[in-house]
């Protein structure tokens, strides 16, 4: 099943054109990684797809967006488009609030308001998110006295509780060191038997241990998608062989 | 290497430590010297009978000028407070990124709040007293302060507000939420700090105001009524002392000016704590 069904899509900064026409589609279930260079539109492809970008003024969007078929930029509502394609961020950003009312903020967005409820979405969501047992004890407590991994997970947790279908990460461990990382990775693993999930990597590694598909970007434009294995093992583009043995970028 | 720094110091740092630390005491010094001077001058000068309730030139009562302060701060914070901050929420969280509308009303905060407090005094006086009426009276005054301190609230709210990293903003939309949620959940109990401590430093200047006072709220000694005309501890401390039969009731009202303000400002840094620890 096709999760994410890209057409063309064309995204203009102003007068600058960062995306030049994408066909992609993104599986169900399956965790997609973007890679590229900086600057390449990794971002941009990923924040257009829950519309993050139309918080950007002077963006402008030509092109499709399929999700299950409907198109994000034409009736679907853009609340609704949040919840269920959640983003989790380069840099962890809990809310300078209690551990409870970071994962309940989304709930309570949508209108979910009962004590009883949000106790039980908050335990699920935190055990989903494998950090129950660390913070259990300290739900009442300020999220910001965690540590960057647990702030992190906190973050995926708190996109999870709304119970979205979709995951993005634009490079969800790049501010992190190689412990809370595995242990994100591990989470990310763990997560795509039940979402789908697309993540924007700086490392190579990364994308061949845990994702599905790889997307190779370069200059606004997408050089190669397929098999991880496949991209990385036998690339069909000679841009995307020195991309990933590290000869530019 | 850091050991080495430590132990051995360039000439020039010791003159520059040499130069914080003899500022650091100056300021100090002269703060004590201040504060001890109206203390030791004031203290002696402290009766009971400048508590009674009602002002006579006997008793030379300040206790309807400290209700009249009180009363003066709270109604021109309320005005004030909330008319600043929906401003600087609009500019910061809804205005469009040169919007011709945002540039004006930026200039014209920047340059009220440069504003000496005598012109909003004749301001009030004109306006409020004589063509609306309403003569000599607390609400007037209240309000010509109110307009007085209204920059002042809007640009530290704005800092406040634009201190709030966007990675909260990204993080409250990405998960649904629309404007006014992200703005009143996550980004204003954020800034709440930084909004009191420019209330902070308008009620320090509401307390210390008396020029744009006399003309609007009058000097009347009586305890306060909305409609009357009433005095503050500092106007009241100004006419004492200006009169010059009582300086050293003035004296004894400076302590109790002093008392006040420390009073308030503890009081608006044990909200603020307790505000952001919520
Ligand atoms: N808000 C914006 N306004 C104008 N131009 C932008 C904006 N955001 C991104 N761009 C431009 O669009 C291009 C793509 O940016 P994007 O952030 O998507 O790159 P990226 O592939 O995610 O890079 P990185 O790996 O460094 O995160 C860049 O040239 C960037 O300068
Ligand atoms: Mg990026």
């Amino acid at each position: 099943m096709i999760k994410f069904d890209i057409q063309n899509l064309k995204l203009y900064y102003g007068d600058y054109q960062a995306l030049k026409g994408i066909d992609l589609a993104i599986e169900e279930r399956e965790i997609t990684a973007f890679i590229g260079p900086s600057g390449c539109g990794k971002s941009t492809l990923l924040k257009s797809l829950n519309r993050m970008n139309d918080l950007v003024e002077g963006c402008r969007v030509v092109g499709k967006v399929l999700l299950d078929g409907e198109d994000i930029y034409g009736a679907l509502d853009v609340t609704e488009l949040r919840r269920r394609v959640g983003m989790v961020f380069q840099k962890p950003n809990p809310f300078p609030m209690s551990v409870y009312d970071n994962i309940a903020f989304g709930p309570r967005t949508h209108g979910i308001t009962q004590k009883h409820k949000l106790d039980e979405i908050v335990e699920t969501t935190l055990k989903n998110a494998a950090i129950w047992d660390e913070l259990k004890d300290r739900l009442k407590k300020s999220a910001i006295a965690l540590s960057g991994g647990q702030q992190q997970r906190l973050c995926i947790a708190r996109a999870l509780a709304v119970q979205p279908e979709v995951l993005l990460m634009d490079e969800p461990t790049s501010a992190l060191d190689p412990i809370s990382t595995g242990k994100i990775e591990e989470l990310i693993l763990d997560l795509k038997r039940r979402y789908s999930i697309v993540i924007v990597t700086h490392n190579m590694q990364q994308a061949t241990r845990i994702s599905d598909k790889t997307a190779f970007f370069l200059l606004g434009e997408v050089v190669e998608f397929d098999e991880t294995e496949n991209l990385f093992s036998a690339p069909r583009d000679k841009r995307t062989e020195d991309y990933i043995t590290g000869r530019f970028g | 290497m850091k050991s080495r720094q430590r132990t051995k110091r360039k000439p020039l740092d010791l003159a520059l430590a040499a130069v914080t630390y003899i500022a650091a005491g100056l300021t100090v010094a002269i703060l004590l010297l201040l504060i001890g001077y109206v203390v030791i001058q004031g203290v002696p000068n402290l009766k009971l009978s400048m508590f009674s309730p009602r002002y006579t030139s006997e008793n030379v009562s300040a206790f309807p000028a400290i209700v009249t302060t009180v009363e003066l701060t709270l109604l021109s914070l309320i005005i004030a407070v909330p008319l600043g901050v929906c401003t600087a929420i609009y500019l910061t969280e809804y205005a469009r990124r040169g919007n011709r509308v945002v540039g004006l009303i930026r200039i014209t905060a920047e340059t009220l709040s440069g504003i000496p407090s005598i012109v909003y005094g004749l301001f009030g006086m004109l306006f409020f007293v004589t063509a609306l009426g309403w003569g000599f009276s607390l609400i007037a005054g209240a309000l010509t302060l109110a307009i007085m301190i209204l920059p002042l609230i809007m640009r530290t709210t704005e800092e406040a507000l634009l201190s709030v990293p966007d990675s909260y903003r990204e993080g409250s939309f990405g998960l649904g939420a629309g404007r006014l949620r992200t703005v009143f959940r996550i980004v204003l109990p954020a800034a709440v700090p930084g909004i009191l401590s420019g209330v902070i430093l308008a009620i320090g200047r509401i307390v210390g105001e008396t020029a744009a006072l006399i003309y609007t709220a009058g000097t009347a000694a009586e305890m306060p009524t909305l409609t009357g005309s009433a005095r503050t501890l500092a106007v009241h401390m100004y006419t004492l002392s200006s009169e010059g039969l009582h300086t050293g009731e003035a004296y004894a009202t400076a302590v109790i000016l002093l008392v006040l303000v420390v009073g308030i400002n503890a009081l608006a840094a044990f909200s603020a704590k307790k505000l952001t620890r919520a």
